[in-house]
C-alpha cells in the first residue's frame, strides 16, 4: 500500500506542478484551482504549527499539567479569546486590549533591539580606518563603504528639500542603493532559477526517469 | 474606557520592556519573561483569528456563489483536510491529539500531514515561486529599456553578481592575467557584495532603525493610535 500511496503522491505533485506552470500560457481553471488549494494548505500548515509550537507548550500543556501553579496564564488566554471577539462587529472593541498589549510589547522590544543591532552596531561598524586594510582594493572598498553608508543615510533624510549642492550626496546615495538592489535582484534571479531547475529535475528525474 | 485603557496598557507594556533592558534585575527580568510568554500566546490567537477570517471570507463567497466560488470551496476543503490531519496525527516533530498514528504511517509511508506537505504543499510552493523566474526576466527587460543611468547601474550589477556567483562567470574571465585578478568576475562580484552593497544595506538598516525607534516611541507614548481602529 505504501508503494501505491507514494506513486499517488508523485502524480499529485506532478499535477500541481503542471497546473501552476500552465499559468505561463494564460490564466486557466487548473491554475486557479491549484492556487486556492495552495492558499488553503498554507493557512492550515501555519495554523497546525502555531498550535503545536506556540499554544501547546506555552498554554495548554502548562494549564493541563499544573493548573493552580499556572493560573496566571488564564490572563493571556482570556486576552486571546478577547482577540477572537473581533469576529463579531458588536464585540470588536474587546480586541483592542490584547492588540494594545501586543503592539506595546513589540514596540518596546523593537525599540531596544533595533537601537542596539541596526543603529549603534552598524554605525560603529562604519567607523573604520580605511587605510588599515592590506590591499589597495580593500582601501578603496573601505572608502566606498564609509561614503556609501553616509550618502545612503542622507538620501533617506526627507525633512529638507534636497537641491543644489545638497542633492549631490543624495544622488550618490541613490547610486549605492541601485548597486545594492542590483545585487539583490541578481540573487533573486538565481534563487528563482534554482527553484525552476529543481522543478524540472523533479519532472525529468523523479517522474519520467529521463535523467539520473 | 474603550480607547484610553488600551493606550495605558500599551504604554505600560512598552515601558516595562524598555526598562527591563536597562534594569536586568527582579522584578523587571521576571516581568519581561512573563510579558514575552503572554505575547506568544496572544500571537497564537491572532494567527487563529486570521485563519478564521480566511475561513469566513471563503464561506461568504461560496454562500453567495460569487464568480469562481468552486475554487474557494476547493481551498476550504484543502484547508480543513490539512488542519484535521495535522491536529489528529501531528507533524514530523510533534505528536498529534491521537498520538503518532503508527498504523496510518505504515499505510502512507509518513504522517498524513507530512504526506500532504511533501506531495502537495511543497510542489505547489516551489513551482509558484519558480514561476517568478519568468516574470523576473520580463522585469529585467523592462529595466533595460528605461535606459537611465540608475537602471543601467542596477542591471550591470545584477549581471556581474549572477555571473560572478556561477562557474560560467569564472570561465569567461579566466584569461585575465593574475596581476589583474580584481577584474575576474567572481572577485568583482565579491567586491561589490562586500563594499558598495554592504554600504547601501547599512544605510537602509540605519534609516529603518531610526524609523522603527521613532514609531515605537509614538506607539508607547500613545501618539500613534491607529491600531485601535475607529469608534464606528
Amino acid at each position: 500500500m505504501t508503494g501505491f500511496m507514494s506513486t499517488l503522491g508523485l502524480w499529485m505533485a506532478v499535477f500541481f506542478t503542471f497546473s501552476i506552470f500552465s499559468f505561463l500560457y494564460k490564466d486557466n481553471p487548473l491554475y486557479k484551482l491549484s492556487e486556492q488549494i495552495f492558499v488553503g494548505l498554507s493557512a492550515a500548515y501555519w495554523l497546525v504549527y502555531t498550535f503545536f509550537s506556540m499554544m501547546m507548550p506555552n498554554l495548554i500543556v502548562k494549564l493541563s499539567s499544573d493548573f493552580k501553579g499556572n493560573i496566571i496564564l488564564l490572563i493571556p488566554a482570556t486576552l486571546g479569546f478577547m482577540m477572537l471577539l473581533r469576529i463579531f462587529p458588536k464585540t470588536q472593541w474587546f480586541s483592542r486590549f490584547p492588540i494594545a498589549i501586543m503592539i506595546g510589547t513589540s514596540a518596546g522590544i523593537n525599540m531596544v533591539r533595533y537601537t542596539k543591532s541596526d543603529l549603534l552596531s552598524q554605525v560603529s561598524a562604519t567607523m573604520i580606518n580605511p587605510f588599515a586594510a592590506a590591499t589597495t582594493s580593500a582601501i578603496i572598498g573601505n572608502f566606498l563603504l564609509i561614503i556609501g553608508t553616509i550618502c545612503g543615510v542622507y538620501f533617506f533624510y526627507f525633512s529638507k528639500k534636497q537641491e543644489g549642492m545638497s542633492a549631490v550626496p543624495s544622488k550618490l546615495g541613490i547610486w549605492f542603493l541601485m548597486i545594492s538592489f542590483g545585487a539583490s535582484f541578481g540573487y533573486t534571479v538565481m534563487a528563482r532559477v534554482s527553484l525552476l531547475i529543481g522543478r524540472l529535475e523533479f519532472l525529468l528525474k523523479d517522474w519520467l526517469h529521463i535523467i539520473k | 474606557m474603550k480607547r484610553n485603557l488600551p493606550l495605558i496598557f500599551a504604554f505600560i507594556c512598552g515601558i516595562v520592556v524598555v526598562a527591563s533592558d536597562f534594569i536586568p534585575h527582579r522584578p523587571f527580568n521576571l516581568m519581561i519573561d512573563t510579558l514575552q510568554n503572554w505575547f506568544m500566546i496572544i500571537v497564537g490567537f491572532a494567527i487563529l483569528l486570521g485563519q478564521i477570517s480566511l475561513f469566513q471570507s471563503n464561506i461568504y463567497k461560496i454562500q453567495h456563489k460569487v464568480s469562481g466560488w468552486y475554487y474557494y470551496l476547493a481551498g476550504l476543503i484543502s484547508f480543513v483536510i490539512m488542519l484535521v490531519l495535522g491536529l489528529l496525527w501531528g507533524t514530523q516533530e510533534y505528536q498529534g491529539l491521537l498520538g503518532h498514528g503508527l498504523a496510518v504511517q505504515a499505510w502512507l509511508g509518513s504522517k498524513p500531514f507530512d504526506y500532504l506537505f511533501d506531495n502537495a504543499y511543497l510542489p505547489l510552493s516551489a513551482t509558484m515561486f519558480s514561476l517568478l523566474a519568468f516574470f523576473v526576466a520580463s522585469a529585467a527587460y523592462r529595466a533595460f529599456i528605461i535606459r537611465s543611468f540608475e537602471s543601467n547601474l542596477l542591471m550591470i550589477t545584477a549581471i556581474i553578481v549572477i555571473l560572478g556567483r556561477t562557474s560560467f562567470g569564472g570561465m569567461l574571465t579566466s584569461w585575465v592575467p593574475e596581476s589583474y585578478s580584481f577584474w575576474h568576475l567572481p572577485n568583482l562580484s565579491d567586491f561589490i557584495m562586500e563594499y558598495p552593497n554592504t554600504a547601501a544595506q547599512r544605510a537602509i538598516m540605519i534609516s529603518a532603525a531610526l524609523g522603527i525607534i521613532g514609531s515605537s516611541l509614538r506607539i508607547i507614548l500613545g501618539i500613534e493610535r491607529s491600531y485601535l481602529g475607529s469608534d464606528k
